[in-house]
């Protein structure tokens, strides 16, 4: 067990440092930062003031070295727009993404699990079918498309709810948070369908399987046979049977949720860290970039590392496996 | 009047290789307490026969046939509610593998509540005190904790017991007991079939014991029915059809009991494989495998012909009831 989980532990950090490599040397690839921080009409001395300031005069190597050796000790850069340091900044757009995140993966939930047991229970019927069909549209429609068009019709033409922003927030634990206000929840209802769209198509299919599966067992024969009505059959008996492997899937769908809001919260103008990432891609704030998917890279990581630990955890064919690995 | 009247009942199934007739004209009736044991080979048609009695039959099966009288109401015309109404409270089914039957996930007390109150207006506490003096009857050791438990912490034959309890929650007329030993060890198996005996007799509760196994209703049926190719092929007392058997099926089956003949015999076998349902053989289905197969026997199908008080036999040839097992 130990041996597995040093193991992880070394893989991770070997990802880690992989990651460090590509992303410091792609965004170093593009243009120079320079230009957009200072004035046009800057006179070159002023423009190699600032080159040496940053360090953009120095060899790309020394460049790296510092930055590795930087960020060893926690410190990925300042960010040259804000002035604050990199990940600070990252963290305070967090909570955003964490709440429209948690409430996306709340609504594909209440909207994939019942459609699909439905689908799962009527496989063989045009309920069935309509709603199979009716998924493929939430995988292949392109977010930005589907949040434009809910904003045209809900935001635009029928102006019950706001398009942008985040609304009135509360701070809560030391979070500024807008879920808990009603302002808020209507500022995040729309956001929160576009981003729970596809993953609702995936929970849909995931739990229509896991019915179709369930329904020829003979617990669910059983269940009938003991005169129980197919509602309960179905909302107890094989919800809660399907319920594992959709929270598993769904667990690391939380993690792609946080890390890809990006299209969803430039649509909406929701202020996340998606936003904060084509804002500073905008204006090539390199260390915002290089730290936000540094902290993707360790949040899908750790989201990995903690799936593998429970599965160890929950199954003990795995356990076995890990101890003799 | 009789607890439960089947008529012909014929369930059928229609796959792609063509239609299964699993059960083609199956009759029997079943008194107030009355235990009768089902038996045949797998494929017979004996579980199917106790599914189409709790109109359980998963597709592509279908009741296409007959009449099912349970104390004189044809369940064919009841609506599924009302049979939903029936199933579990006045018939009960017990399966075959106690291991798969209760659901993973849910605790004992869960499955048992909800059966009770599947059917009547009680409160969880009144269901809960009736799962406990189940539990009970059924030989759980300390009823009230193991409610508590989940499916995985019980042994296969513990499980099959809380099955049990289950079906006799609500005090059935009827059980239908799909093979619910053959999972089992041989000394649970006893002990499980000695219990069952006498809660039926306690209880007043009729079963219908479906088994491929004669030795075990032996001891607990009162009648037996045989079953061959979706047919009863022979049927009556238990006694007269173990001592005087009219079918060469049946005196198969008895001679491949071990301890039967005599010491130092060999066992006899009944030779060939059990038939493939899609493609029965025009005349008797078991004339391919038949001692005694005459031409007539490839050409019609035997009809069932009264050889005794209560005893139907499907053959042309069968054998004397003088001349015993022999």
């Amino acid at each position: 067990m130990l041996v597995f989980l040093l193991r992880r532990l070394a893989q991770s950090v070997f990802v880690l440092i992989a990651m460090m490599i590509v992303v410091f040397f792609g965004v170093y690839m593009i243009g120079n930062p320079v230009d957009i921080l200072i004035s046009p009409d800057a006179t070159p001395a002023e423009i190699d003031e600032t080159m040496a300031r940053f360090g953009f005069d120095q060899p790309v190597y020394i460049q790296f070295l510092k930055f590795i050796g930087n960020a060893l000790q926690g410190d990925l850069g300042r960010s040259f727009v804000h002035g604050e340091p990199a990940v600070q900044l990252i963290l305070s757009y967090m909570p955003a993404t964490l709440e429209l995140a948690v409430m996306g993966l709340l609504f594909s939930v209440l909207i994939g699990v019942p459609l699909g047991v439905y689908a799962g229970y009527k496989a063989d019927r045009w309920q069935g079918r309509a709603i199979m069909t009716g998924s493929i549209f939430g995988f292949s429609l392109p977010n930005f498309w589907v949040g434009m068009l809910l904003i045209l019709i809900f935001a635009v033409e029928l102006q019950w709810l706001p398009s942008t922003g985040r609304g009135e927030t509360v701070e809560v634990l030391g979070l500024r948070l807008s879920i808990f206000t009603a302002d808020g929840l209507q500022h995040m209802l729309l956001p929160a369908l576009t981003l729970a769209l596809y993953k609702a198509s995936l929970v849909t299919r995931l739990a229509r399987a896991g019915t179709q599966e369930a329904l020829v067992q003979d617990y669910v024969k059983f269940a009938r046979a003991k005169g129980l009505s197919e509602t309960r059959i179905l909302v107890v008996h094989v919800l809660k049977n399907i319920m594992i492997p959709i929270i598993t899937v769904l667990g690391l769908e939380l993690g792609s949720m946080i890390a890809f809001a990006v299209v969803t919260e430039t649509v909406f103008a929701w202020p996340g860290m998606g936003k904060l990432l084509i804002d500073s891609i905008l204006t090539l704030d390199r260390p915002v970039i290089v730290s936000y998917l540094m902290l993707t890279v360790i949040i899908f990581i750790v989201i990995n590392f903690t799936v593998d630990v429970i599965y160890t955890l929950l199954d003990p064919r795995v356990r076995v496996k890990g101890g003799t690995a | 009047m009789s607890v439960l009247d089947v008529r012909d009942l014929q369930t059928h199934f229609f796959t792609d290789a063509g239609v299964v007739k699993a059960v083609d004209g199956v009759s029997f009736t079943l008194g107030e307490g009355e235990v009768l044991g089902l038996v045949g080979e797998s494929g017979s048609g004996k579980s199917v026969t106790g599914f189409s009695i709790l109109r359980l039959v998963d597709p592509p099966g279908r009741v296409v046939g007959g009449q099912i009288l349970f104390r004189g109401q044809d369940l064919a015309q009841l609506s599924d509610r009302e049979m939903r109404g029936l199933r579990g409270n006045r018939i009960a089914m017990i399966f075959q593998d106690p291991m798969m039957t209760l659901n993973p996930v849910l605790r004992i007390e869960t499955q048992m509540v909800e059966a009770v109150r599947a059917h009547e207006r009680v409160s969880a506490a009144a269901a809960r005190d009736r799962a406990v003096k189940a539990l009970a009857k059924v030989g759980i050791p300390s009823p009230e904790e193991r409610l508590e438990a989940y499916p995985h912490q019980f042994s296969g034959g513990m499980r099959q017991r809380v099955a049990i309890a289950i079906a006799l929650l609500n005090g059935p007329d009827l059980i239908v007991a799909d093979e619910p030993t053959t999972a089992l060890d041989v000394t649970i198996q006893s002990q499980i079939l000695a219990e069952v005996q006498e809660l039926a007799r306690e209880t007043g509760t009729a079963l219908i014991w479906i088994t491929h196994d004669l030795a075990v209703v032996a001891g607990l049926a009162d009648r037996i029915s045989v079953m061959y190719a979706g047919r009863i092929v022979e049927s009556g007392p238990t006694d007269a059809v173990l001592t005087a058997p009219g079918h060469p099926y049946t005196e198969g089956l008895l001679g491949s009991i071990p301890g039967h003949g005599r010491r130092g015999e060999r066992l006899t076998q009944i030779p060939g494989m059990a038939p493939d349902m899609t493609r029965l053989p025009e005349g008797c289905a078991f004339a391919p495998r038949c001692p005694r197969t005459s031409d007539t026997c490839r050409i019609t199908a035997p009809g069932i012909t009264e050889i005794g008080p209560g005893r139907g036999l499907r053959c042309h040839h069968p054998s004397l009831a003088e001349e015993g097992t022999a």
